[in-house]
């Protein structure tokens, strides 16, 4: 292979460990690049941009709730006469945020920054891998993320809008309703196809090009964590694939896979053959969408498990518990998905099963929290910036998996579902628990990716204000849905007399949303600015042992300046007898 | 820089990447049409009733042989190469290639039948099974038609440069052919016989 020297391409004194075959052009560099660092980078911004944009309509949702039938401020007139008429939101407008809400931010937002980019970015690095196993692959499946991206945003412009049938699209709404849900159909097949895409490469590369010595039982947590993700996209996405062809067929070919015979619509009975069933697209959506939760959550427990080691310079407790709890959890999330149907009349001897395997799945994840919380116990910790993110994700993720026990039995649950509960108990998993997670994640890794640190204050400016924000968002909520609020209102449920005393919570909400929505400029600032004038850094600033940070920062095309080899498991903090409080994976023995 | 176990196969997992990643790929489709058979049930299960006998079994088993002819000629093609005979082993390819548009033919010929006595996917739950289950598969052929197009094709100057490498490609296509076989012998039964 042939060596050059570039210049000073990132203006510091890491430079000239950078190696390249031949210098690429800008586009095969940025843009069309089969690096997988420069995909997961593009992944995570993309991800990124794409939660930012989620949120925004949440925030507008929000001003809604708190003011209903007040016209929006400031960007109320953007919309039009079909979506908002003299800046008044409409309930079908309301519908659509709702729905591409939920859709953006599980499935262009977080997957994306989670699997896509910290997973593209991070895991080839931990297990010693020159690039991932097929690189122009990865590139295919980022590009085809892009193209679904773009189909699900356009879809807001065409007549009538984006889809407004829930990000669950249940039938027979969504076989009737208008050509938004078309995009959304076709936009969900591209975002299919780019995660089987991807989760075959993830495969691939942890099985075939882990480094030498690197055995299953030394890989880090977040390998383990990507691994089990990978398997679950792989094999659960598929049958959504195959609803959403059906769902395809009832709307563009007439068919009634979802449409049982006798249907009306307006008084009028729907033209179609029948004989379909509504509840085949439930349980098609939830075999995905329960995995789906754990595609969420894992690899967010594998970002916290790395970070959390690092920073109390300990073992992580009972990493062998940790790697069977979550092999466990994986094999169990493909056999709980109808426990979000307890409502639908399927049967009690169907919902006896899935809320027994629902207590059981719980078990793993208990173990996983606690393992974690034990890892803390007596250790010296550094309270940097990714820790306050990893450490605020334990109580998160522990109230949000407590708060959803009784959602998993049908009893209570026939009282609580689609109440404000609900969106209280899965936000506190994904939202306070998995994108904190995330952000703890660009904070550790951004190092990594750029060669600088960055800034500790405008951080925890940033984690104290969203912190306190997103917890007044989220605790309210109980209150409401305990009280016997409905979710998917458009005005809150005004109309419903039990409401009286609980509507007033959704001003109280709106604030912290939009506080929530200005403590996140810290954060941008605070990712552009240290882009260019961070605290440079060395290869290893945190004193971390994992494989990746023996590669230069930021590492060159192909990682790793010698063959990288692995001596012992991940996480040998504080060795009694050791010179230092950390001894890295790579670092031979001493004779 | 090389990403390792392209070609050769890693001893320890005793597999080379594509290997892997076909297998993986490979069951992703059996959840892919693992849904769709199910749906299949679930839609015969909860009917009032079901038809038979419309579909016509002599096209369907004389498309079944023809695959499974195709499938034969398609390790033939792959044992050629092992046995570096390249220009049998193109030729092989190529053969499984008509085999496959014969099937298509085959199958044309059945869809239009059907079109013309109204029976479009509207028609029935059946109809629209038997389109969806059999277009899906159909789209799976001509996705094999077109990689064994490109391998015998633009792809084939690989065989000089890396002859092990192409080989391993042919077996891989294979593999996602026999499934792609199977998928089908599944289909026959349950949409022509039951």
């Amino acid at each position: 292979m042939e060596k050059t020297v570039t210049g000073t391409a990132h203006g510091h004194g890491h430079a000239h460990e950078h190696e390249h075959a031949h210098e690429l052009g800008f586009w095969r560099k940025y843009v069309f690049s089969v690096d997988h660092k420069v995909i997961g980078i593009q992944y995570a911004i993309t991800g990124l941009l794409f939660l930012l944009f989620g949120f925004t309509l949440m925030m507008i949702m929000r001003f809604q709730l708190a003011y209903p039938g007040h016209p929006i401020p400031l960007i109320g007139n953007w919309f039009g006469a079909d979506k908002a008429p003299g800046g008044i939101m409409l309930p079908e407008f309301y519908n659509q945020l709702g729905a591409m809400h939920g859709t953006i931010m599980v499935f262009l937002g977080v997957v994306p920054l989670a699997v896509g980019g910290f997973g593209n970015f991070v895991m080839p690095l931990q297990i010693g891998a020159p690039d991932m196993a097929f690189p122009k692959l990865n590139m295919m499946s980022y590009w085809v993320y892009f193209l679904g991206g773009v189909t699900m945003l356009a879809s807001f412009f065409v007549p009538n809008g984006a889809a407004q049938s829930g990000w669950t699209s249940y039938p027979p709404l969504a076989i009737i309703a208008s050509q938004g849900q078309t995009f959304w159909l076709i936009g969900m097949v591209f975002l299919i196809t780019s995660s089987l895409l991807g989760s075959i490469n993830f495969i691939v590369t942890i099985v075939q090009l882990r480094a030498k010595g690197l055995s299953y039982m030394r890989l880090p947590f977040f390998v383990w964590a990507q691994l089990v993700t990978s398997f679950l996209l792989l094999l659960a996405f598929p049958p959504l694939e195959a609803a959403g062809v059906l769902q395809l067929m009832d709307r563009l070919a007439g068919t009634s896979f979802f449409l049982p015979s006798g249907l009306m619509v307006s008084q009028k009975p729907l033209a179609v053959a029948g004989g379909g069933n509504p509840l085949l697209w439930q349980h098609l959506f939830w075999f995905l969408a329960h995995p789906e939760v754990y595609v969420l959550i894992l690899p967010a427990m594998g970002i916290v498990s790395e970070i959390i080691a690092n920073n109390t310079r300990k073992p992580l407790w009972g990493y062998r518990a940790l790697v069977y709890a979550i092999v466990f959890l994986g094999f169990m999330s493909f056999i709980v998905w109808a426990h979000h149907m307890f409502m639908t009349g399927m049967g009690t001897t169907i919902s006896a099963f899935f809320q027994v395997t629902t207590m059981i799945i719980s078990i793993p994840s208990v173990v996983i929290l606690t393992a974690l919380l034990l890892s803390l116990w007596g250790a010296s910790i550094r309270f940097t910036t990714p820790m306050l993110f990893a450490l605020a994700f334990l109580p998160m993720f522990g109230i949000g998996g407590l708060t959803g026990l009784p959602l998993g039995l049908a009893p209570s649950d026939i009282h609580l579902h689609d109440t404000y509960y609900v969106i209280g108990h899965f936000h506190y998993v994904v939202a306070p628990g998995t994108i904190f997670a995330l952000f703890a994640g660009v904070y550790y890794w951004f190092p990594k990716a750029t060669g600088r640190k960055m800034n500790d204050l405008l951080g925890k400016i940033h984690f104290w204000g969203s912190f306190i924000c997103i917890n007044s968002v989220f605790m309210p909520m109980f209150i409401q849905g305990l009280g016997g609020m409905n979710r998917r209102m458009y005005d809150g449920g005004m109309q419903y007399a039990h409401n009286a005393g609980l509507l007033h919570w959704n001003v109280v909400i709106g604030f912290a949303a939009w506080g929530l929505g200005l403590f996140q400029i810290p954060f941008i600032i605070n990712f552009f600015s240290s882009i260019k004038w961070g605290a440079l850094v060395d290869r290893n600033p945190w004193e971390a042992t994992t494989l990746e940070w023996s590669a230069p920062s930021p590492p060159g095309h192909g990682n790793f300046l010698t063959e990288p080899i692995v001596y012992r498991g991940a996480y040998e903090y504080s060795v009694p007898g050791a010179a230092k409080d950390f001894t890295p994976q790579f670092e031979p023995e001493r004779a | 820089m090389e990403i390792p176990y392209t070609v050769e196969p890693r001893p320890d997992t005793g597999l080379a990447n594509g290997k892997l990643g076909i297998w993986l790929f490979l069951a992703s489709e059996v959840m892919l049409f693992g849904a769709l058979f199910s749906t299949y049930i679930l839609l015969r299960v909860g009917a009032v009733e079901w038809p038979h006998g419309e579909l016509s079994v002599t096209l369907g088993a004389i498309n079944t042989v023809i695959l499974i002819c195709s499938s034969v000629t398609m390790v033939v093609a792959w044992a050629k190469l092992k046995m570096n005979d390249f220009a049998k082993g193109r030729l092989y390819v190529l053969v499984t290639v008509a085999l496959a548009a014969v099937f298509l033919v085959n199958k044309y010929f059945e869809y239009a039948e059907h079109f013309s006595k109204g029976e479009v996917p509207s028609h029935s739950t059946f109809f629209a099974i038997y389109y969806t289950l059999t277009g899906l598969h159909g789209l799976h052929i001509i996705g094999g038609i077109l990689v064994m197009l490109y391998l015998a094709g633009p792809g084939a100057g690989l065989w000089k440069r890396n002859p092990e490498q192409f080989a391993n490609r042919v077996e891989y296509t294979g593999l996602y052919w026999h499934f792609v076989d199977l998928v089908w012998i599944f289909l026959f039964p349950v949409l022509y016989l039951l």
